[in-house]
């Protein structure tokens, strides 16, 4: 039997290195098979399943980038409303400051005015009371003159206008003193 | 050749220490040929014809299982598969080649190197047992395809005067000796190259079989008497050899790989 198989080897003794023609077929119908269904099918497949991965990520990224900046935009325009806040508080707080001292000021400028106004009215009142009763005065003054006169002398001076004009010499004669006097 | 020689050449009785007169039935060339499975009109089919064919039936499934639906979130085959897709692109054929250069090659090499990857570990599949690439026809059919991509390209981009330049790497700065160099990297370029890209991994898994029969066939041949330990050592060197030929599968498709990159990139350099 082994002898048999010596022989059968012997026979088939052939060199490893020199390749058969239907095994060369079938290897490359067996490459070729593996490399179309890579080349056309598979790998355009996952090539772009890879791409729309990345694109996920990368936009996922840049979302949460943008995210970010707008948050940063919104509490700096928080600050800033904030400060301007902050600014406008004291720029009011200063008017209504200033605008209260000026109402002082002018309340005070107004009372003053108005006690003038008063001084001035009771003046004048008292200017006018002063001339009236002056006038009065020398009414009743000449009517009691005339009358004393006529009691000394007798003389009824009822003649109103020689009445008049002597109360009324009498009187200038009177002023003229005063105010040579003075 | 009337029955399967592998099988013939294995006799169950033959013992050591037993009288039956017969002797190690060692593996050797016998080991690498097979009785066809079926003859259609001259036509020998084999059992390493079937396991290339189905070497492609697995490859082209299970990358259909895993990329067929590919989705942006992957599920468990799809990540192993991706892994196994970047690991080529990036490791090997970027690396080599650059983005630029590398992308149109992708495909042949990815192919490339899952074929020959399962093509080789074929030898360690139960009932299988035999690494496909280990027939030199298998290993030659890409080695060539791979000659066939870059010795045309290097004419492509250099020109036809550029192209010889390229390949024999005439250099007048070397003087005299220019052609003797130019003649040695002819014949090493054009020639040499491919039979030992091709040899490379048919000799790797050649060997790693014979070892493998060695040590199985002989875990048994010396399963006698007080030869038992020495059967277990046997048997032990076989499992360690098993693990080692898992290691070597992998190198070998990757080294065949790198080694094509390798050669498209020569053709693509500017030359010096």
């Amino acid at each position: 039997m082994i002898a048999n198989l010596v022989a059968l080897a012997a026979e088939e003794q052939q060199n490893p290195l020199v390749p058969a023609g239907p095994e060369l077929l079938i290897g490359a119908l067996a490459f070729a098979i593996v490399f179309f269904f890579f080349a056309k099918k598979l790998l355009p497949r996952i090539n772009k399943t890879l791409d729309e991965r990345r694109e996920l990520i990368e936009g996922g990224i840049e979302k949460a980038e943008a995210a970010q900046t707008e948050a940063q935009s919104v509490l700096e325009q928080y600050k800033a409303q904030l400060a301007e806040a902050r600014h406008e508080a004291a720029r009011l707080r200063q008017e209504a400051q200033e605008q209260g001292a000026t109402l002082i000021a002018e309340m005070r400028a107004e009372g003053q005015r108005q006690r003038e106004e008063i001084i001035a009215a009771g003046h004048s009142q008292i200017e006018a009371d002063r001339k009236a009763a002056a006038q009065a005065l020398r009414q009743d003054v000449g009517q009691l003159a005339t009358t004393l006169a006529g009691k000394l002398v007798g003389e009824s001076l009822e003649d109103h206008a020689r009445q008049s004009r002597t109360i009324d010499r009498f009187l200038d004669d009177l002023e003229e003193k005063a105010e040579a006097a003075r | 050749m009337s029955a399967d020689q592998t099988e013939l050449a294995f006799d169950w009785s033959c013992r050591i220490l037993s009288d039956n007169g017969c002797g190690f039935p060692a593996p050797g060339l016998h080991s690498f040929l097979f009785q066809p499975i079926f003859t259609v009109g001259g036509f020998e089919f084999n059992k390493v014809m079937l396991l290339a064919l189905l070497t492609t039936l697995i490859i082209v499934s299970l990358f259909y299982a895993a990329f067929g639906r590919a989705k942006v979130i992957p599920g468990k085959l799809q990540m192993v598969g991706e892994a196994g897709y970047e690991f080529v692109r990036r490791s090997i054929v970027f690396e080599t080649l650059g983005k630029k250069e590398g992308e149109k090659f992708v495909p042949v090499m990815v192919s490339m190197f899952f074929f020959i990857w399962i093509m080789n570990v074929w030898s360690v599949i139960p009932l299988a047992q035999f690494p496909v690439s280990s027939v030199i026809a298998y290993p030659i059919v890409l080695a060539l395809l791979v000659y066939l991509i870059w010795v045309p390209l290097t004419f492509k981009r250099h020109g036809f005067v550029g192209g010889w330049k390229n390949i024999t790497g005439y250099d007048n700065s070397l003087g005299p000796i220019k052609w003797l160099v130019s003649f040695i990297e002819f014949f090493s370029n054009l020639f040499v190259r491919p039979f030992t890209h091709a040899v490379r991994l048919f000799a790797n898994m050649f060997a790693g079989h014979l070892m493998l029969v060695m040590f199985t066939v002989a875990s048994w041949y010396l399963l006698n008497s007080y030869m038992i330990p020495a059967a277990g050592v046997s048997f032990v060197m076989t499992v360690v050899m098993i693990l080692f030929e898992l290691f070597v599968q992998a190198v070998q498709a990757y080294v065949f790989v790198l080694l094509a990159c390798t050669y498209i990139q020569g053709a693509l350099a500017e030359h010096h």
